[in-house]
């Protein structure tokens, strides 16, 4: 069985949805959980359209449904987890009437699939940026999480837990110490000194041992001018992030602004200095880590255009200008390295990477291979490490209220045949492209009284926007939806609110209040908001 | 499933129909006209709706029959309601002759223009018919505007009724939707029954041995009412069932085996081999289907079973079922068969009321029940494979083969197919035994056979012979050719037969002797042609029916049969590319393909009956062969 939540696969990993397919062919049964029937959701045996948010009194009304049920899986639970009781104790308000209540689903629907869930002798949670683009992230991920602990669909072949990536080597950039508070191979940099000594002597350098900023602390330091200086790889932040206006002013700011891309982005034309990078894919020697933990190799086929350089070689040159001198002959000489203080890449040489066409994560030695599954451990007796921890999550509704003011809910999402900002994918020509658009409910339209390709005027909190109305007749009334795919046409995250998860940091994308209205024939658009055909044609995106 | 729907929608009578079927609706994502808060929040699909695929041949044949053609909406709805994407059911809508995705008419009459139709009158037919309602198709506007709603005649491949050649088969559309078949069809009764008059009732049937003590299958014809199951217990009817279950699954797969019996759909496989795989195989369920997809060009005996003792049918159905360890058979029959149809479904309907399908059958505690199916005019159909894409909702395309039927066979479950003919054989021999079965006949051909017989002989019909008999008892029967006349040739195996000759007569009817002859008895067929027959335009009709018929799934049949049908033209037409001796070599290169690389029956026979009688008749009449 796969639970696919807040993930709209089919359009969104396509690749990744196909594998699914596989399994949907070969018998399994797919639920998903989404507001919108979406191209995933018309795959799916059910869908189940709840209200944006909703997510954790849903996760919690099925929990208690389980445990009433008698469906958890006592003996995983007393083997390799902390704090059911705790965690069942809170449950016990989500009844089924009060998920119906919460979530929108009726009552018999959250049953089914709980009851389905907890049966099946294998189950797989997948979920995107539908659970992770909240306020309250971390707690969304954690009340899925507590689902798979509850039934032991946890470290056991075909079972598990699988945040779909959003580009193809994200895991790898994460995995090499791409993130704020970790080392290469997840080692802590504040709690790990034997990790921290390893790679001062390796490096010869003497290393911080504090965790860094995390993207949107970033943008907070530079509100309080603690941070001048910024360096972008590969990010388009000035239309990617939630507040585009607030993000442009910031960057604006800043003392000395770097950025090294394959494009010129919206961000890179407004650094000082731009660094044109290669392509990962067919220009530059290396690895990726896909969504599965596997690591493979890539090849250099051609030589990066014009003035483009070697990431690696930029890096390099970049090191000595700051008085450190690397030596790295190779892609290979930087993987060996890696390799010798990972300790979870370990076993990854180049040449059983190629013999194996990829390998997953953990391989400690050249000898092995660990199972394609983690956390197995959990199911191992006397358990190793620690227990996994049932965390208790409550019901906490987006921060952007609806008002009178504000009555539609408008989420965000992408479509098949474009890629975030479009920077990859607005350069090439799609039978299926489509402009971006408000999609209005039938209702919804109706009482505004527009149609398809009407313009509209729609705000936020936060600012607006004009945009033509599509009319969606799966979308139920009260709900919108809107990509980021064009950004220069029509900028949706000048909508969208900066309320970011504590935890993780990442923005509400996914709810905010909007109200929208028909412009009258002839009124003139605010010109902050509008395209600017010039940019527009002019670049590659 | 991805699903791109146009905004064309379907009427309130194609929806009617289409809900007739499935049921109505129960949510707005699958066609409902309102939307339910629960529509807001939930759909349901996935497997259970992809299950459903089986019943687009039914909804397709539930909206042809009456609004008399398929329009977009229609499809829309259909591909609604069962998750296909709309492409899908296009391909499978456009597959079958009989359903129109263009605007028709409601009434049209099917004029058979096959071999024995065309040996008994059809070109004249067809001259009184434009004379009478006008040019075939109809009249179409001169802006490109359908033909309108006044009743048109087409042409048709054979419609199985040969022994009352020429005959047409009306389809009438609508609320009441109905169809009739006539036979010794002629122009008047056609155009009184285009417009409006009633139906006649059916021929009496031509089975000129029928009363006959010795029968075997044709025992009950004529004196059986076969719209009664009383009828047919008081003649026997049932008391092998009775018998099977005494003598239980394995009894009836030893006496089937002691029997040698050959299955008579055309390929004479031993009926038991199958039964014991099926039988045998630990997946569940397995599945039983009756092929009645009678289309073989001059075939109408299983027609005649089914019209006259459809209970034997359903009742040998029962007995394989239970052998086999089906609870679940499906009759195929081809859709040109209307009589058969209402009668099997009247049958079946029946037997379940009484007790002799369903639950606990005989009060024993077996279960086996059967669902009808109807063809659209396709004969591919009745190759096995594409008989099981056709009632999967699929093209009825043939499927490469291993793995076979047997093993992963309707829904990829064990399946036992046999003729009708086959399994109307079944009872008697559990009745009698299978030795004493297998002392009928010849060595390797136990049993009676069922010949077909038709064109150019005194006395057409169906007859029923022990094998053995030779082709010229056969022909003496059925009173010789008509009028005394010269014998020409005889086509015998129907259209994937061959011809043999007025010398060949001495051949004895049993598969290994025809099989030494270089021909084959295939679906019983004896299509007598005389010297008024116009030979060439009988062989042009086969090549035609073959380049119509190929589903186009491979390329040696695809191609192969228009080749065949361009090079025997240029032959006929006395214009051959080059030389005749090359024509005749290019004939020889594309029979050799199709017959060697050709994936089913269809395309491995195709050239039979054009290459024998380019071997061995004068066909062009030029004092020699070829």
């Amino acid at each position: 069985m796969i639970l696919l939540w807040g993930s709209n696969a089919r359009e969104a990993h396509p690749i990744f949805f196909h594998h699914m397919l596989k399994a949907i062919h070969a018998g399994a049964h797919m639920f998903v959980v989404d507001p919108r029937r979406t191209t995933s959701a018309q795959w799916a045996d059910t869908w189940l359209g709840l209200n944006v948010g909703s997510d954790i009194a849903l996760a919690n009304a099925m929990a208690r449904e389980i445990v009433h049920a008698g469906l958890h899986n006592r003996e995983f639970i007393a083997r390799g987890t902390e704090g059911f009781e705790a965690y069942v104790a809170a449950l016990e308000p989500y009844t089924l009437e009060r998920g119906e209540q919460l979530s929108g689903i009726p009552a018999d629907v959250i049953k089914d699939v709980a009851h389905t869930y907890a049966r099946a002798e294998r189950a797989q949670i997948c979920w995107t940026l539908g659970i992770t683009e909240h306020h309250n992230a971390v707690d969304n991920v954690l009340a899925l999480i507590n689902l798979a602990l509850l039934t032991g669909h946890v470290g056991r072949y075909g079972s598990g837990l699988n945040p779909l990536r959003g580009q193809n080597n994200v895991q790898g950039g994460g995995d090499m110490g791409a993130i704020p508070n970790r080392l290469p191979g997840f080692q802590d940099l504040e709690t790990d000194p034997e990790a921290v000594a390893k790679f001062e002597r390796v490096w010869d350098t003497k290393l911080e041992p504090h965790y860094g900023l995390h993207m949107t602390e970033m943008f907070e330091a530079m509100e309080r001018g603690d941070l001048t200086t910024l360096f972008v790889l590969g990010e388009n932040p000035v239309q990617s992030d939630a507040d585009a206006h607030h993000v442009k002013k910031l960057l604006g700011d800043l003392e000395h602004f770097v950025v090294q891309d394959i494009f010129l982005t919206a961000t890179a034309q407004m650094a000082d200095v731009v660094l044109p990078a290669s392509a990962s894919w067919a220009e530059a020697e290396g690895t990726v880590t896909n969504s599965e933990r596997r690591v493979q190799r890539c090849r250099k086929a051609l030589d990066p255009p014009g003035q483009a350089r070697d990431d690696t070689r930029i890096l390099v040159d970049l090191a000595a200008r700051l008085g450190h001198e690397w030596h790295y002959e190779s892609s290979e000489e930087i993987w060996n390295e890696l390799r010798s203080l990972a300790p979870n890449h370990a076993g990854m040489s180049y040449r059983r990477l190629e013999e194996l066409g990829g390998i997953q994560w953990p391989c400690f030695d050249e000898e092995t291979l660990e199972p394609t599954f983690l956390h197995g451990r959990l199911w191992e007796q006397p358990l190793e490490g620690p227990p996994a921890m049932f965390h208790v999550v409550e019901d906490d509704p987006p921060v952007d209220e609806l008002t009178k003011e504000f009555p539609l809910r408008l989420t965000t999402g992408r479509r098949l045949d474009s890629f975030n900002t479009g920077v990859q994918t607005g350069g090439y020509n799609s039978p299926l492209r489509r402009p971006e658009e408000l999609e209005l409910s039938t209702t919804d339209a109706a009482e505004l009284g527009v149609t398809d390709g009407d313009r509209v005027r729609i705000t936020s909190r936060n600012g607006e926007v004009v945009a033509p109305v599509r009319v969606d007749h799966g979308l139920r009334p009260g709900l919108a939806f809107m990509t980021l795919h064009f950004p220069d046409e029509v900028e949706t995250n000048v909508l969208t609110i900066n309320n970011t998860d504590p935890k993780s940091g990442t923005a509400e994308f996914k709810a905010t209040a909007i109200r929208v209205e028909p412009l009258a024939p002839g009124e003139p658009v605010d010109a902050s908001d509008a395209a600017d055909p010039a940019t527009h044609v002019a670049q590659p995106r | 499933m991805d699903i791109v729907l146009h905004k064309d929608e379907p009427s309130a009578g194609e929806r009617d129909a289409v809900d007739a079927v499935l049921g109505p609706p129960d949510s707005r994502w699958v066609g409902a006209l309102t939307t339910s808060d629960r529509d807001r929040r939930v759909a349901r699909g996935g497997h259970a709706a992809r299950a459903e695929r089986h019943l687009l041949l039914p909804v397709l044949h539930a909206v042809q029959s009456r609004a008399g053609w398929i329009s977009p909406g229609a499809l829309n709805y259909i591909c609604q309601r069962l998750t296909i994407p709309p492409a899908e059911a296009y391909g499978v809508a456009t597959f079958y002759a009989l359903f129109s995705l263009e605007p028709q008419p409601p009434v049209v009459a099917h004029i058979c223009t096959d071999i024995a139709c065309m040996a008994g009158g059809a070109k004249q037919l067809c001259g009184d018919l434009e004379a009478r309602i006008g040019t075939k198709g109809g009249q179409h506007g001169s802006n490109g505007d359908g033909p309108g709603e006044d009743p048109i005649w087409l042409e048709s491949p054979c419609l199985g009724m040969c022994e009352m050649a020429p005959v047409a088969m009306v389809t009438m559309a609508g609320e009441e939707p109905r169809e009739v078949s006539l036979g010794h069809a002629d122009a008047d009764d056609i155009a009184t029954l285009l417009a409006g008059g009633d139906i006649p009732p059916p021929i009496a049937p031509k089975v000129p041995q029928a009363g006959d003590p010795g029968l075997r299958l044709l025992r009950r014809v004529g004196l059986v009412d076969p719209s009664s199951v009383d009828s047919y217990r008081a003649h026997g009817g049932y008391e092998a069932l009775r018998a099977a279950f005494d003598m239980g699954e394995q009894g009836v797969l030893r006496e089937v085996g002691d029997a040698k019996l050959l299955g008579r759909g055309g390929a004479a496989f031993p009926t038991a081999r199958k039964w014991e795989v099926v039988a045998a195989h630990p997946t569940r369920p397995h599945y039983l289907i009756c092929n009645a997809d009678e289309s073989e060009p001059g075939t109408f005996k299983d027609r005649l079973l089914l019209e006259q003792d459809p209970f034997c049918v359903i009742e040998a159905m029962t007995i394989a079922g239970f052998a086999t360890g089906c609870e679940q058979g499906y009759l195929y029959l081809r859709g040109e068969y209307p009589l058969a149809w209402e009668r099997l479904v009247g049958a079946v309907t029946e037997a379940r009321a009484r007790g002799f399908l369903g639950q606990d059958i005989l009060g024993r505690g077996i279960n086996f029940d059967i669902e009808l199916r109807k063809g659209a005019g396709a004969y591919i159909c009745g190759e096995e494979t594409a008989l099981l894409n056709s009632i999967e909702g699929y093209r009825g395309e043939p499927r490469n083969k291993p793995p076979f039927p047997v093993e992963h066979g309707l829904f990829d479950k064990p399946t036992v197919m046999n003729n009708v003919e086959t399994l109307v054989n079944v009872p008697g021999i559990v009745l009698d035994g299978g030795q004493a079965y297998a002392r009928i006949g010849t060595g390797d051909s136990a049993g009676t056979r069922l010949f077909c017989l038709s064109g150019r002989v005194e006395r057409p019909g169906l007859y029923e012979v022990p094998f053995g008999v030779t082709l010229r008892e056969v022909l003496d029967m059925a009173g010789g050719v008509i009028d005394g006349r010269p014998l020409r040739a005889i086509l015998l195996g129907g259209a994937a037969g061959r011809f043999v000759t007025p010398h060949e007569l001495d051949v004895e009817m049993s598969f290994e002797a025809t099989r030494e002859a270089g021909a084959s008895m295939g679906s019983g067929v004896v299509m007598v042609v005389d010297d008024t027959v116009d030979l060439p335009a009988i062989l042009m009709r086969i090549a035609a029916f073959f380049r119509d018929e190929s589903c186009g799934k491979c390329t040696p049949c695809r191609v192969g049969t228009v080749r065949q049908e361009e090079a025997l033209a240029r032959l006929i037409n006395g214009h051959p590319r080059d030389t005749r001796e090359q024509e005749f070599a290019l004939l020889d290169e594309i029979t050799a393909s199709m017959r060697d690389s050709s994936i089913c029956g269809l395309g491995q026979t195709a050239a039979d009956a054009i290459e024998s009688a380019l071997r061995k008749l004068d066909v062009f009449e030029t004092g020699g062969q070829r």
